[in-house]
């Protein structure tokens, strides 16, 4: 392997096409995260398993069930708001492989402003259900099958925010070179999966739940 | 940092492996971790036995061996058996590649720290007197019940342990898929490659049911939350579904790498390539695949209804077949080769009959309406431990042997070894075959005694009888050990077997830091055993001599390891949990545990971690002073 010299200085001109894949760490990190993702995937199938298992599962009928909690205009709301934040990393990711240090960073931050509203209106969603209908962790076996599984979610997102701000700051000062541009791209392609997941969640435990 | 100029002195050697992100170093911190462990399991092992040597016996309280059987299972199979198949695995396949090193370096670090201190999370037990003791499936409907936190233990433990296996799959996966050196295709890589490749595939895909139902009983335990609570509308088979879907591929994952290391040893020690190359890996393929097709067939007795009962155990015998390829693939190996019987083979031939025993007796249980009359009796006992010690415990053995020289520069006695060989061998079939005829006698698994006059007196006497005989087999091992590295002889060639095969055998043993001085050329399949055929003395290079960059070592994986370990005493204590004995501290140290982890991970983040490198000419100095150039 020839010296790469991976924090170097480039220009538009001599900047790889593909620069998250242009190191061999960039390729091995490629790799290793769809393997992640992979895990992943599994880890939220179990979730999905055991919510169907005990979903409606209550002790008695004072508890609310799916058709008494849902309200699918807020679901909605949030849908658009996580599908339009993977959207907006994609621009950044476009920027990136343009060699617009700055597109990257304003477009990653319209990405975390989104997930983060995104986030609040989930938390705004699991107070709702706590304070007026006491649906909670703790009520039912479904109540903690619902929270584990869309709260699992939750972190995940919340670890994506953390993950894309730390990238922000981090590479402020430094623009892009070929050891952070495979970073940003590893980072987008885990908020993709966090957006997929979503849209099984909002099939499977909110419009299934309507029915 | 300079890596021909190593630190000396005891400190410096400790600092180096307690920062090493080289995987040969990190196979050292996982054999050792991992020999710890089964000396600890085995020590469980024999006090179980002892108790069982004579009817009504009072050795052990019964709440003291319930503890003994649950940390014998846990111990063997998470923090013995995967440890050390993962010391061989990081030893040997980086090497087998034509590879400097694993994909992600620091990622493998971190696996075994978490491994490390998941184990000592687990073992901690015995010092708090709070012990796991709901066996090692810890089934939700009795480990909900359970006094004390030693379900807890083995929760966080298991799950620290477990963060630790799953990154580790991930990495060798990426390091075999990415790491390859030119002309080692797919269909030229040594069967340990393949078997690890497929085992890490099962680790990826296993792990994590088994990391949601570690999350799912330990909410229930510390948080309140009611996933088994069938009064509040839970359901606890769904833990038996999730623990088994889990744990049907995780015997595969100990056992397909175990395959992986009798298909080295086996063709070396014939003199003769191995037969069946590619039905080899296809049967590896297979039998990952059906793996995870099997899980239900621990369930035959909980009530799934007979076409649920019908569809498993038709699956489950399916599997017969590919592991028959093998079975069959490896005598073909031998028959016409020039057998040389060392160490390594003789564990090979004792293992062939005896996993094929071990296989038997699974296809009986496999029949649905039979099993209603095995299931929990030592018949099963008999059954797993033929398995599992005849197969994945012979194969560490062996591969102790066998991989001793590229592992540590020395070789192990054979005399101590062919002893250890007997001992072990004749001690395991003394201390489970008879355990099949208990079980059909109607001996029941996990109880701490027995009534006299039954007809179980004599085989149970037996059988203890047989596990002291492994017992001194593993103390003359140990002896071995000690006696190599305090006054063995240096290995000074490559290929200190003389029949090896694989590139593992054509660098310097152990090898240098950067394990090929340049990256070799894979010609055929079994690249060192084509070339010494050619008359070559080394592996063609693929690469001109140049500067190697290597990985940073680093301390930030103990910290990661060590939040989680502190954030899991702080998740034990917290008010809610089901013992009553919480506190609002244990908040406070959970949030800080976390703190620590999640800090370490952004100091890792926002640091630019470039490595270094060895440069051409300090490589050709190397080779002055009489090292290897390749």
């Amino acid at each position: 392997m020839s010296h790469i010299d991976l924090t170097g200085k480039f220009t538009i001109h001599n900047w790889p096409e593909r620069p998250e894949i242009a190191t061999q760490e960039g390729r091995n990190k490629l790799v290793g995260l769809w393997l992640f993702l992979g895990g992943e995937t599994v880890l939220f199938a179990t979730l999905f398993a055991t919510y169907l298992a005990l979903k409606n599962r209550v002790p008695d009928s004072s508890h609310p069930l799916t058709q008494d909690l849902y309200s699918l205009p807020l679901v909605f709301v949030m849908t658009a708001v996580l599908l339009t934040s993977s959207l907006t990393s994609v621009y950044a990711i476009h920027h990136m492989r343009n060699f617009n240090f700055k597109g990257t960073q304003l477009w990653f931050a319209i990405t975390v402003l989104l997930g983060l509203t995104f986030l609040c209106l989930e938390i705004y969603e699991f107070y709702h259900y706590v304070t007026d209908y006491g649906h909670t962790f703790r009520s039912s076996a479904f109540g903690s099958a619902y929270y584990f599984l869309v709260g699992t979610h939750g972190a995940h997102v919340a670890f994506g925010l953390g993950w894309i701000t730390a990238l922000l700051i981090r590479n402020a000062k430094r623009g892009l070179n070929l050891y952070n541009a495979p970073k940003y791209y590893m980072a987008s392609l885990y908020w993709h999966f966090i957006d997929v997941v979503w849209v099984f969640i909002f099939s499977v435990v909110y419009l299934m739940g309507m029915v | 940092m300079n890596a021909v100029t190593a630190k000396k002195g005891f400190w410096g050697t400790v600092w180096e492996y307690l920062t090493t992100t080289d995987h040969k170093k990190i196979a050292h911190l996982y054999f050792i971790g991992g020999g710890f462990f089964f000396v600890l399991g085995g020590i469980e092992a024999l006090l179980i036995r002892i108790q069982l040597m004579k009817a009504e016996n009072d050795f052990l309280a019964a709440q003291t061996f319930n503890e003994m059987f649950t940390m014998h299972g846990t111990t063997m199979i998470f923090l013995a058996a995967t440890p050390l198949l993962f010391a061989f695995m990081n030893a040997v396949v980086p090497l087998q590649i034509g590879a400097r090193d694993v994909a992600f370096p620091f990622l493998n670090a971190l696996g075994f720290w978490l491994f490390f201190f998941g184990g000592i999370f687990l073992n901690l037990s015995w010092f708090f007197g709070q012990v796991p003791d709901a066996g090692w499936t810890s089934y939700a409907s009795l480990s909900m019940d359970s006094s004390g936190h030693g379900i807890d233990f083995y929760l966080i433990g298991l799950q620290i342990a477990g963060f630790g296996t799953l990154m580790s799959g991930i990495n060798f996966i990426a390091t075999i898929v990415t790491m390859r050196a030119p002309g080692m295709s797919f269909m030229r890589m040594p069967m340990f490659t393949w078997t690890t490749f497929v085992a890490s595939g099962l680790i990826l895909f296993a792990f994590p049911p088994l990391t949601i139902s570690i999350f799912l009983l330990m909410f229930d335990r510390l948080f309140g939350s009611q996933f088994f609570n069938v009064s509040m509308g839970g359901n606890t088979i769904i833990w038996e579904h999730l623990f088994w879907i889990f744990g049907h591929p995780e015997v595969y994952i100990l056992i397909l790498p175990a395959f992986g290391l009798f298909s080295e040893i086996i063709p070396t020690f014939s003199r003769k390539r191995l037969f069946g190359y590619s039905s080899m890996v296809f049967a590896t393929f297979l039998i990952g695949f059906l793996g995870f097709m099997v899980w239900a067939h621990h369930m035959f007795t909980v009530g799934l209804g007979n076409v649920a009962n019908a569809l498993f155990a038709v699956a489950t015998m399916a599997i017969a077949v590919p592991t028959g390829i093998k079975i069959f693939n490896w005598l073909f190996t031998m028959w016409g080769g020039s057998l040389k019987i060392t160490v390594p083979m003789l564990y090979a031939l004792g293992f062939i009959p005896s996993f094929v025993i071990g296989g038997v007796t699974g296809i009986m249980q496999a029949v649905a309406p039979l099993d209603y009359q095995l299931h929990d009796t030592y018949f099963i006992v008999a059954h797993f431990h033929y398995t599992i010690v005849g197969g994945v415990v012979f194969a560490l053995l062996a591969a102790t042997h066998f991989y001793w020289p590229k592992m540590f520069g020395r070789m192990l006695n054979e005399r101590l070894g062919y002893w250890t060989f007997v001992f072990f061998f004749v001690g395991f079939h003394m201390t489970f075959f008879i355990q099949h005829f208990l079980g059909l006698w109607g001996m029941p698994r996990r109880v701490y005694t027995f009534l006299g006059g039954q007809g179980l007196d004599l085989g149970n006497f037996i059988s203890s009888l047989g596990a002291f005989f492994m017992a001194i087999g593993a103390v003359i091992l140990v002896v071995n050990i000690v006696l190599t590295t305090v006054k063995g002889k240096k290995v000074t060639v490559n290929d200190p077997w003389g029949d090896g095969r694989t590139m593992d055998w054509a660098i310097s043993s152990p090898p240098p830091v950067y394990n090929f001085k340049q990256i070799p050329l894979v010609r055929d399949y079994d690249a060192w055993w084509y070339e010494k055929m050619k008359g070559n003395k080394e592996l063609p290079p693929s690469e001109p001599l140049q500067d190697i960059h290597m990985p940073n070592g680093s301390i930030i994986p103990i910290f990661i390891s060590l939040g989680l370990f502190i954030a899991g005493f702080g998740a034990m204590y917290v008010p809610s949990n089901i013992v009553g004995d919480g506190s609002p501290w244990g908040v406070v140290v959970l949030v800080l545990g976390l703190a620590l982890m999640f800090g370490s991970m952004l100091v890792r983040s926002l640091r630019d971690d470039l490595g270094y490198y060895i440069r051409k000419e300090e490589l050709e100095d190397d080779v002055e002073r009489g090292g290897k150039a390749i």
